[in-house]
């Protein structure tokens, strides 16, 4: 691996990282591909170091990707419950953190429903801040994971085609995908009603469709969405029946996109709402490799980062 | 008691002066305002050469927190910002805890406003019992009591029903229904202004509709009864042309703007602070821009500044779990001259009109924004050469929730006098 040099304190969003950065990140994460396939998947890299897991909502794949990706990595990791924390006591936010940072962690890891929470630890904490998901802003791991399934499996990040299909508007993975894309100077097809997919998001440089077809079509990448049932409920859609009848993947739809298209979703995934259940099972589909991946790019991006305690912003 | 303000240039747009003048003040009153008056015995003297002389400014909307969250801010320490600010009369909303549906608490208000006995506080009674959009408030009894306005601020009224008995009722009160046009159903959990940035910084939205539906509405209402309804803190371009339209029309409507939404614009939200959360919410540069226009053209009548103070912690949070509002009266001045008056954008004469003849008159605070002999002597009193720079160490107000914070500028208040009285004055730390 090539000597490179990361530039960042933090991980809040793809839209901080260079394109060399984001290279870095791939590069550091295929290296360590190799450690998870081994028969004692641990290097010492982050010995010493500790990690906590911040996490204020439910999350089973990132919390255990993260969990595992700094124990592969010999770091030492708290998980903040939040369901037991003192936040039931309505402590605040900052004071959660100051108490955690009072026990001298190198990273947090946080998780948080509210968008641009990361960004406001960045003007207090001394840690090592990685942005987990913050409402329905960035999901930047989640991104890079993907960008990394997509490069084993097309060999390449450039040139592409890339559909992403459903609630663009309150989907983080969406816009750290968007970004990275925009970035990566790939085209960029968003699909869905338009009351989930404002015209707007065509400034970030993707185009938008309504039409599920014509937005598939040619496609190298499909990467479907959760249908969140609370979003029918608000009226963001009529009901749940008519959404799958428009913008449902299938084997027919999928057909129009490239021979080599692979099928993407974050999880987790609703059969049989936002996508045909044998096509979650089918040979384009990454879903599953995705979620290995994930650990690779954590451990990239844990490693990289190395927790090393600057001096706040402000 | 006698005071003399010796050779100030006199601005008074309501008695059409703009000239070097004395002014005598006696037992609280204008004496005489003339060329040249001499000193008597006895009589103070205020040099107020190179200071422009303004009849005592006055803020229309602004948050006391008083009774109920005086952690926040109190009738005193709001008084003592206002007297900064060159405020010699302010207008207090209703969402008080409890909230000013009812006599007493307007009496309360009024009662400690004279006990603090800095500037002349002017309560707004809520329009609905509780601000809860369902039942009128006792208006006449409030009158009687001393509310000048009536307004459920925040809540907006969402009944067309209810705003237009209330438009009606107020009719007969002769006084100023204030609505803050906010349709809650599009607005929701709205946080930013809705469009790109609120799109791509994953913040929930608040279309600018959710202010011009309810702004057309009230003008179609409004058409017909012909009452007073003033639009406070409107934020829009599109507000502004509705409002344009309706007084071609020549529907009764006036209108404030706030300084934040007349200098910044929503872009400042990519930090995610907190302190740049307010509602309505900072819109695009085109609005902005339409505000100013709305301002020249006088479809704009005041200049308020929706002075909502919280307290540092309520303020440093998620953005999304931080309140809006932010706070205006001690900087409101100075950010307006500096920004619009010295760029040319505003004639200071305009300036004066804004910040006192015309909410004196949308008020409907007789004897007050203007210089005449026998109304209250309130002056503010400006010297348009110093330079300032806002720093939260010179707030008197409770709270730091101030997004112009760090800025530098010309232009700043030298002396405020309530009745005769100067409580405040930059110099001597009055």
């Amino acid at each position: 691996m090539k000597e490179r040099i990361f530039s960042q304190d933090h991980l809040l969003g793809i839209e901080q990282l260079s394109v060399d950065d984001i290279e870095t990140i791939l590069e550091t994460a295929e290296a360590f591909i190799e450690v998870s396939s081994r028969e004692v998947k641990k290097v010492p890299a982050l010995k010493g170091k500790t990690v906590v897991n911040l996490f204020f909502e439910n999350s089973t794949r990132t919390r255990s990707s993260f969990e595992i990706a700094a124990k592969r990595l010999s770091a030492d990791l708290i998980n903040f419950n939040s369901s037991i924390s003192s936040l039931k006591k309505g402590e605040a936010l900052k004071d959660t953190v100051l108490t955690l940072e009072a026990m001298n962690p190198h990273i947090i890891v946080i998780r948080h429903s509210a968008s641009g929470s990361p960004h406001y630890l960045t003007t207090f904490a001394r840690s090592s801040i990685i942005n987990a998901g913050d409402g329905f802003h960035e999901h930047p791991t989640q991104a890079l994971l993907d960008a990394l399934t997509i490069q084993q499996r097309l060999k390449t990040l450039r040139g592409l085609k890339i559909a992403i299909i459903g609630d663009i508007l309150h989907s983080r993975v969406a816009r750290s995908n968007i970004i990275l894309h925009q970035k990566m100077g790939n085209e960029i097809a968003l699909i869905g009603p338009p009351s989930l997919v404002p015209r707007e998001f065509e400034k970030m440089g993707a185009s938008v469709y309504y039409d599920i077809r014509s937005g598939v079509k040619a496609a190298d990448v499909v990467m479907m969405l959760r249908v969140q049932e609370e979003r029918g409920a608000r009226n963001y859609f009529p009901s749940i029946r008519e959404y799958r009848n428009r913008f449902a993947i299938n084997r027919e739809i999928f057909a129009l996109a490239k021979k080599s298209a692979i099928l993407m979703h974050p999880g987790p995934i609703n059969r049989d709402v936002e996508i045909e259940t044998s096509m979650a099972d089918s040979e384009q589909s990454v879903i599953l490799q995705q979620v290995t991946n994930g650990i690779a790019v954590r451990m990239a991006v844990l490693y990289l980062l190395k927790g090393e305690i600057h001096e706040t912003l402000n | 008691m006698k005071l003399l303000i010796k050779s100030g240039r006199l601005i008074d747009p309501a008695g059409a002066v703009d000239q070097v003048m004395d002014i005598l003040i006696e037992n609280g009153k204008f004496k005489e305002i003339a060329k040249s008056i001499k000193k008597v015995s006895g009589c103070s003297v205020i040099d107020a050469k190179e200071l422009i002389v303004a009849p005592g400014f006055i803020d229309m909307h602004t948050h006391l927190r008083e009774p109920g969250q005086e952690n926040k801010e109190s009738i005193a320490s709001g008084s003592q910002a206002a007297a900064r600010g060159g405020f010699t009369s302010i207008a207090c909303m209703a969402n008080t805890e409890p909230v000013n549906d009812n006599r007493s608490v307007t009496e309360f208000i009024i009662a400690r406003a004279r006990q603090v006995g800095l500037v002349n506080i002017f309560p707004i009674a809520a329009v609905s019992k509780g601000q809860l959009g369902e039942n009128l408030v006792e208006m006449a009894d409030l009158v009687e009591g001393g509310a000048v306005a009536f307004s459920d601020d925040g809540h907006c009224v969402m009944k067309a029903d209810l705003i237009r008995k209330a438009l009606e009722y107020a009719k007969m009160l002769d006084v100023p229904i204030i609505e803050h046009p906010e349709d809650h159903s599009i607005s929701a959990e709205g946080q930013v202004n809705e469009g790109f940035i609120s799109y791509k910084y994953g913040l929930r939205g608040i279309l600018k509709a959710a202010e011009e539906v309810i702004v057309a509405r009230d003008l179609i209402l409004q058409e017909r009864i012909r009452s007073r309804l003033h639009l406070t803190h409107i934020s829009t371009a599109g507000s502004v042309e509705l409002i344009r339209n309706a007084r071609k029309m020549k529907t009764p409507v006036s209108a404030d703007a706030t300084p934040h939404h007349l200098l910044l614009n929503e872009e400042l939200i990519l930090s995610y602070n907190p302190v740049y959360k307010v509602k309505p919410p900072l819109r695009t540069e085109a609005d902005r821009l339409e505000l100013i226009r709305g301002l020249q053209d006088g479809t704009i009548d005041c200049i308020a500044s929706d002075h909502a103070p919280h307290t540092r912690d309520d303020k440093d949070k998620e953005f999304e779990f931080a309140p809006f509002g932010v706070i205006g009266m001690e900087t409101s001045f100075s950010v307006v001259y500096d920004r619009l008056v010295r760029s040319k954008l505003l004639t200071l004469n305009r300036l004066v009109e804004l910040f006192s003849t015309n909410p004196a008159r949308v008020l409907g605070l007789k004897n007050r924004g203007r210089v005449k002999p026998g109304y209250p002597a309130d002056l503010t009193m400006l010297n348009l050469k110093k330079r300032f720079k806002i720093e939260e160490k010179d707030f008197r107000s409770k709270a730091n929730n101030c997004p112009f914070l760090g800025w530098e500028g010309q232009g700043a208040i030298e002396h405020t006098i309530v009745s005769g009285n100067v409580v405040y004055s930059r110099k001597n730390r009055v």
